[in-house]
């Protein structure tokens, strides 16, 4: 037994009061050092867990930094082409009603190519969960602008950075999301501190009971770092939510009809 | 006193424990994994909140809360 496997196990008068569960995978992830795609995950894996779905659970997964979601996840799932992900979820989920049905999307894949689909996915009130990951540029491929991409920010297709007149502003997923009449719930959380972490976890738990429920479309929207593409270190990437993300998307649930 | 344990080989070296650590006893070791990463130690004595182990966004870091320890985490 090595050094580690003994420390791993509690000793006299402890509890391990952090550890994963078996929804998420061992697999080490292939995302960037400080990248929160790992961070949405857990929570993800730990609301299946708690909730007791995870198989019957099925994940459609996206195109992006995402497109791996499947190797860290132990859920059935089916990759789908770029963006297409909630109308290969409405089809999964209405040949398997029985089923917990999820997206796993970046804003390149959702914002973008993808907007018509979700849009429309969302207000035919489809009764599947979508996790968004906005982080303000298109990760995988390089750092372009997406269409969250803030104002005046430098991307490698911004140079000069977004301006409103030219590419104009960025999309707000979530409020646009509340609009809709098939949406039953539909949040924003950001996973840059503990305390928005904690929370962001309690709104991907409203929308899986959205959907078990089966009340429609359920959204949820996590503010994440991108170090690599910033050209920032994790820390700094941190700050930059808190000091530029989310005066731009605010935080909150804009839609629970559970609630109402 | 609690404790925690870094998972070495899962460690990417991002240092968001570093950061959230409210105790700051997390510090860079100076040690490098297979993966190239420099690792993270800690030295001090450790509360058990266990807000290293929420930020760890490659769940790297298991904690063990001692019994005697009372109220601080969730």
């Amino acid at each position: 037994m090595s050094r580690t496997d003994k420390c791993l196990r509690p000793q006299n008068d402890e509890k391990l009061v952090f550890d994963v569960n078996s929804v998420l995978n061992e697999r080490v992830t292939h995302y960037c050092p400080g990248c929160h795609h790992g961070i949405a995950h857990r929570l993800v894996s730990e609301v299946l867990h708690e909730l007791g779905v995870a198989d019957k659970t099925i994940l459609v997964a996206s195109v992006g930094c995402a497109a791996f979601t499947y190797d860290y996840f132990n859920v059935d799932s089916v990759e789908a082409p770029h963006g297409r992900a909630c109308a290969v979820a409405t089809g999964v989920r209405r040949a398997r009603p029985d089923t917990v049905v999820f997206t796993y999307q970046g804003d390149g894949d959702m914002a973008a190519i993808g907007i018509g689909e979700s849009l429309h996915a969302a207000n035919r009130g489809e009764k599947i969960t979508a996790v968004f990951i906005n982080n303000t540029v298109y990760g995988m491929t390089g750092g372009q602008m997406a269409p969250t991409t803030l104002l005046g920010q430098k991307t490698t297709t911004s140079k000069q950075g977004r301006s409103l007149s030219n590419e104009g502003g960025p999309i707000r997923l979530a409020e646009i999301m509340a609009q809709l009449q098939g949406v039953a719930y539909s949040a924003r959380y950001a996973l840059d501190s503990v305390k928005h972490v904690r929370e962001a976890k309690k709104a991907v738990r409203g929308a899986f009971d959205a959907q078990i429920a089966g009340l429609g479309f359920s959204f949820v929207e996590l503010l994440s770092g991108c170090p690599t593409n910033w050209n920032l270190d994790p820390v700094a990437a941190n700050k930059r939510i808190a000091n530029d993300m989310i005066p731009v998307f605010p935080l909150g649930v804009f839609k629970d009809v559970a609630d109402e | 006193m609690s404790r925690i344990v870094f998972l070495e080989e899962r460690c990417k070296g991002c240092r968001l424990c570093v950061d959230a650590c409210p105790a700051g006893i997390l510090r860079p070791s100076g040690r490098f994994n297979r993966q190239g990463y420099e690792v993270m130690e800690t030295d001090g004595a450790c509360t058990g909140c266990a807000s290293c182990a929420v930020m760890c966004p490659d769940t790297a870091i298991r904690v063990f809360k001692s019994a005697k320890a009372k109220g601080d985490a969730s």
